[in-house]
């Protein structure tokens, strides 16, 4: 067992020769594009299921289905059709990214008042600007949870989207170090993993302060 | 002769239900007039709600009609303010953006050179001015009740359409916003119809009451009230005013009755 002296050293070790800054790059980047492309389609997948009853009947079973599966299961089915490169990881991450955050959407739009709907349609507004002044502003928040939690998702379903064929990233750095048995190779790709997600997780929430100001929130004592 | 505005002609509404069509608004005839202030009173489940939302425009009848100012009402229009039990003042947007809201549509009434200073004229009216740039959320229910009333006068409706407005404030603020909303009707004249169960609350604002019955609703009653306006607390010591509060309380406490039993057969 390494010590956290050790794990420190050889984390300096990786960082200077440049093997880590790449591997976290690259690991970065495929959670980056697989979660983007993720939320983009479970925005308006999310919006369509929370807000049309009938579109709920009809997909709540398949999307509980497809959320079921572990992506790791499915990596001999995303070779078998996307091959080994690039896309074939961002793929993975995509799925985990979709159905994790396909679910906090259409609860959250599911829970919009329609007391604001049929003000605004007192008001005078037309369907446009209902979507457009009401329904968009409503949905931000929830937009913006579903992004935190697809993230979550994605960095812990990253190891297993590496393990197709990655000759970097730190999913492989761990995956190679463990056939090696080098124990603090390992700490090191497990710590980054978790600084990262860490980070990006507080700089959403700060943006997520700044978005949506006027939300009523349970201020911790 | 006054003006007629908004008539019920015969207006009767059936909800689909589960167990087939259920009448909820049966054969009902009116008129408001011009400058009236119009109570509907009735026990809670009866049906009221859903007269206004016939002239609110959310409810077409299912036979007979609505009519305002002679037309079929088809919509929702900014010729109708409502004001709601629940405010639905809107959590994202300012106060003071809350009241420009219906004032920047596309179908607003009110041409952009006038927007702020209505706006500026109804934060002060309603006691709102120091909560300009302030969220929702740190107002209380009274506040934001008032910011509801602001909003919906921004937009300049000839009709004020209310639906148990001061149903969820205590009852000494509810008593401040029936007096702050007689003053500025004062200043402002609008024809209103009032939704309440409070028969207190229906003769010291109203001109006219209607007294509804048990599900499905018809007219019981209609009582003009025999004082006019200004008013101020002291009517309610009014011996007129507190005979009239007994006649009316019997009236509608048959018609509570009669809905309990209704609700306890569904049961």
């Amino acid at each position: 067992m390494p010590t956290p002296v050790q794990v420190a050293l050889k984390f300096k070790e990786l960082l200077f020769s440049g093997r880590l800054l790449l591997d976290m790059l690259m690991s970065t980047q495929r959670v980056f594009f697989g979660v983007i492309c993720g939320i983009a389609l479970a925005v308006p997948v999310g919006f369509l299921i929370g807000w049309y009853k009938d579109a709920r009947t009809f997909l709540d079973p398949l999307i509980n289905f497809f959320r079921a599966l572990p992506p790791i299961a499915l990596i001999p089915l995303v070779i078998v059709y996307f091959g080994i490169d690039e896309p074939a990881k961002i793929i993975i991450l995509f799925y985990a990214s979709f159905f994790a955050g396909v679910i906090v959407m259409y609860e959250g739009v599911a829970q919009i008042s329609p007391i604001f709907i049929k003000v605004a349609r007192t008001l005078g507004a037309t369907e446009w600007e209902i979507f457009a002044k009401v329904i968009v502003p409503l949905t931000t928040p929830h937009i913006l949870t579903a992004l935190r939690v697809a993230l979550g998702v994605a960095w812990a379903t990253l190891v297993a989207s590496e393990l197709v064929a990655a000759q970097q990233g730190l999913g492989a750095l761990i995956q190679s170090a463990g056939s090696f048995f080098q124990i603090d190779v390992i700490y090191v790709g497990i710590i980054s993993i978790g600084a990262i997600a860490l980070t990006m997780d507080l700089a959403l929430r700060a943006l997520t302060r700044r978005l949506i100001r006027w939300q009523e929130r349970v201020e911790s004592q | 002769m006054m003006r007629e505005r908004i008539i019920f002609d015969r207006a009767v509404v059936d909800f689909q239900t589960d167990q087939g069509p259920l009448r909820v608004v049966d054969d009902v005839s009116f008129t408001i007039n011009e400058g009236e202030f119009v109570s509907i009173v009735g026990p809670s489940g009866c049906g009221k709600t859903t007269m206004m939302n016939m002239v609110a425009g959310f409810v077409r009848p299912t036979s007979g009609q609505v009519l305002l100012d002679g037309t079929p009402i088809t919509g929702p229009g900014q010729d109708r303010g409502v004001i709601f039990q629940e405010y639905g003042v809107f959590p994202w947007l300012t106060v003071e953006q809350n009241i420009l809201f219906g004032m920047k549509l596309q179908k607003s009434r009110v041409p952009q050179t006038e927007r702020e200073s209505l706006k500026d004229r109804y934060l002060q009216l309603m006691g709102l001015g120091d909560f300009a740039k302030a969220f929702p959320r740190t107002l209380s229910g009274g506040m934001r009740q008032r910011l509801a009333i602001a909003r919906a006068y921004a937009t300049r409706p000839d009709f004020l359409l209310m639906d148990e407005p001061f149903g969820a404030l205590d009852s000494q603020t509810r008593s401040n916003m029936q007096n702050l909303l007689l003053d500025v009707l004062q200043r402002e004249g609008k024809t209103v119809m009032l939704i309440t169960h409070s028969v207190d609350e229906a003769i010291y604002l109203s001109s006219k009451i209607f007294v509804v019955t048990a599900r499905p609703a018809r007219i019981k009653e209609i009582i003009e009230v025999p004082f006019g306006y200004p008013r101020h607390e002291e009517l309610h010591d009014d011996s007129r005013f507190v005979s009239l509060k007994a006649r009316l309380r019997g009236l509608v406490m048959e018609e509570y009755e009669a809905q309990q039993r209704l609700s306890i057969k569904e049961v």
